[in-house]
């Protein structure tokens, strides 16, 4: 058998162009819905609703159901639900400020990285209990977190008899934005310019090295494009967030806390899942998990790291939601697992496995949180609010099937 | 012990529930041989083979692989010890592409378990080249491939990581004839470079053009074994149908 290799330039780029982002049309259909949805609001509210303060609320807003959603797509991939995270978030929140106020000094230095580290755990340990009864006793996981559901809240109230623990360490109380809760100007410009340097770091290297093998690259021009969009949009980002001025001190606020673990998250999360066997695996189990099992990979302990990642999520969120607002109760987080998984969905995962995106879930997340402040300044009633997002979700849905009957996926 | 058979499989049973899928089965596999296994739908093929790539335990029976006893319980247990099988089903994840497909499991990684996807994109243009298969493009999903081309995908990731068994359940059923010459012509230039073959068919001409040896099985259980050149297609006919042993091989 000869061993000639086909010139490689004869073949079309492999992986680049069909996994770049700029390139899925549905990701661009979602930015461009997202825009109408802020074009739409912005005249609607004249103007209130694109101002640097709105903005930098929208931000503080999404970032505790922006980090579970990314957690939530790798779970609805793998054909798995994950009920429990919003009750998780409220246990996971009492146990946090029991361990600030009864068992640590509340105004003690170490009080806020040792309770951050104590709800890290707690969502670690809950997610290996869901873990281990979906892959290993073979429960659904629509059941087993639908019992942790239940479980979770009320474990949550008996814990400390449903009182609310208020006020948190004042450190902590940066992890969720609020009080010296942001970077400021100076900063956040350093974190732009550090993430720009990463995107054209990260792009000319993977252009080298395809070269260098002699694999064909995605055209110049394509290239410019991704890389140019990526660039404004942290430009843009750091401006507005710049733009908005703290109430108290009138200093530039910059990206707060929250947000820039939201993206730190979201980011990590995207290369997990693109570049890290452990994403490879899950995708592949969602697909077919027949076909993973032959394939040698250990198909329950994946589940079960996948629920213990999603715990993790659960304690980060947690550890936000809770210090923005200062307290921990008990009905914390409820109903948040709906808007968590209605982000996933509208983010294009699909229920029947296989397919979604953290770039897609995070961009799901803005759009209903978008949609929410955005009702919210329009005086639309919460009723109302709840309906409409509602009608979003069953219509995300619907075009997405519609896509992808007729590009044949 | 250079001189042990490369697998060695005696009395393997496996039923299920009251269905005995394979009843006392013993076989034997040299290196370079090609063993062509034969019998009707049904008659336990799928099932033998299952046991040797580890997709479920044997119920009793012995397993040796270069004269070493083994105990293969999962998929993983077979391909360390160099068993690699393409499943009837191929066995592909559809919604990944052909390199993601042909690494699944076994990702080359740079380190804490990132994938260095030229490293693979490489060696998979590479063996895809070497067998002589031109796929369209590597990024392409699976479920937009061909039923020629899915086998191409399931083949060469057996043949990517050297297999010294290499089990093909039905390679050629989904085949038009130019891709099952292909498949061939590729079954003896592996069996020429010392790989034992296992090859399950149900259309004997395959096997008389390709194997060095059959192995019949009937309702679960062995027929016989009998060099391929020391029987004629209507004594294996016979075997297969009827169960019957042609008179050169009655003792
Ligand atoms: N997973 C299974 N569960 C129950 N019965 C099975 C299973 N796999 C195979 N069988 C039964 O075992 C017998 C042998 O099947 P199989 O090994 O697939 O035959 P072949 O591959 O020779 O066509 C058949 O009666 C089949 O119905
Ligand atoms: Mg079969």
């Amino acid at each position: 058998m000869a061993t000639d290799i086909p010139a490689p330039a004869a073949q079309p780029a492999a992986g680049a162009v069909t996994r770049s982002g700029l390139t899925d049309l549905r990701l661009i259909a979602m930015i461009a819905i997202l825009v109408a949805v802020w074009v739409g609001f912005g005249v609607a509210t004249n103007g209130v609703f694109l101002s640097p303060r709105n903005l930098f609320n929208l931000s503080l807003q999404v970032s505790t159901v922006g980090v579970l959603a990314t957690g939530m797509v790798f779970i609805i991939v793998a054909r798995h639900i994950d009920l429990s995270v919003g009750s998780q978030i409220g246990f996971i929140g009492v146990v946090g400020a029991l361990v600030q106020t009864q068992i640590l000094p509340i105004d003690g230095t170490h009080t806020w990285w040792i309770s951050l580290g104590a709800m890290l755990l707690t969502g670690a340990a809950i997610g290996l209990v869901n873990g281990a009864l979906v892959a290993y006793a073979g429960i659904p996981s629509f059941v087993v977190t639908l019992g942790g559901l239940m479980f979770y809240r009320n474990a949550a109230y008996m814990l400390n008899e449903g009182r609310t623990i208020s006020p948190l360490n004042e450190d902590f109380r940066r992890i969720g934005g609020g009080l010296d809760g942001s970077l400021g100007a100076a900063t956040s410009i350093l974190v732009g310019a550090v993430a720009i340097a990463a995107i054209l770091f990260f792009a000319v290297a993977s252009r080298r090295k395809r070269a260098q093998f002699g694999f064909p690259n995605p055209p110049a021009s394509m290239a410019f494009l991704t890389i140019g969009a990526g660039v404004a949009t942290i430009v843009a980002f750091i401006a507005v967030m710049n733009a908005y001025e703290l109430p108290r001190t009138k200093e530039a606020a910059g990206i707060a806390i929250p947000v820039l673990i939201l993206i730190m998250v979201g980011v990590s999360m995207s290369v997990i899942s693109r570049r890290h066997q452990f994403g490879r695996h899950v995708f592949s189990l969602g697909g077919s998990p027949e076909s993973t099992a032959l394939s040698g990979v250990n198909t329950r302990l994946l589940t079960l790291k996948l629920f213990v990642l999603m715990g993790l999520l659960c304690g980060l969120g947690s550890a936000i939601v809770t210090a923005r607002l200062n307290a921990a109760a008990s009905v914390t987080g409820t109903m948040m697992e709906l808007n968590v998984i209605a982000a996933a969905v509208i983010g294009g995962t699909s229920l029947s496995g296989g397919v979604g995106t953290i770039v897609g879930g995070l961009l799901g997340a803005l759009i209903m949180q978008s949609l929410e402040s955005g009702m919210i300044l329009m005086g639309v009633p919460t009723p109302l609010q709840r309906m409409i997002v509602a009608v979003v979700l069953i219509l995300a849905v619907l075009i997405d099937l519609a896509y992808r009957a007729r590009s044949g996926k | 012990m250079t001189d042990a058979p490369l697998i060695e499989l005696r009395d393997v049973t496996k039923a299920f529930g009251g269905v005995h899928a394979v009843d006392r089965v013993s076989l034997r596999l040299e290196r370079g041989e090609v063993l062509g296994l034969l019998g009707h739908n049904g008659a336990g093929k799928s099932t033998l083979i299952k046991m040797l790539s580890g997709v479920f335990p044997a119920d009793s029976g012995d397993f040796y692989v270069r004269g070493e006893k083994v105990d293969i319980r999962e998929p993983r247990d077979a391909k360390e010890l160099g068993i690699e099988t393409i499943y009837q089903t191929l066995a592909l994840s559809e919604n990944l592409d052909s390199i993601a497909n042909l690494f699944i499991g076994r990702e080359k990684t740079s380190f804490f378990g990132f994938m260095d996807e030229v490293r693979m994109e490489r060696a998979a243009r590479e063996t895809l080249a070497r067998m002589k298969f031109n796929l369209p493009n590597l990024a392409t999903l699976v479920s937009s491939l061909s039923g020629g081309q899915r086998q191409a995908i399931a083949i060469a990731r057996a043949v990517l990581f050297k297999a010294e068994v290499l089990i093909m359940d039905e390679p050629t059923a989904a085949l038009g004839p130019e891709e099952t010459a292909k498949v061939g012509d590729l079954i003896r230039e592996l069996a020429g470079q010392g790989i034992g073959i296992i090859l399950i068919s149900h259309d004997i001409h395959d096997v008389f053009a390709l194997a060095d040896r059959m192995l019949v099985m009937r309702n679960g259980k062995m027929v016989g074994t009998a060099p391929t050149k020391d029987v004629t297609e209507d004594e294996a006919l016979a075997m297969i149908i009827a169960g019957n042993l042609p008179s050169a091989l009655q003792k």
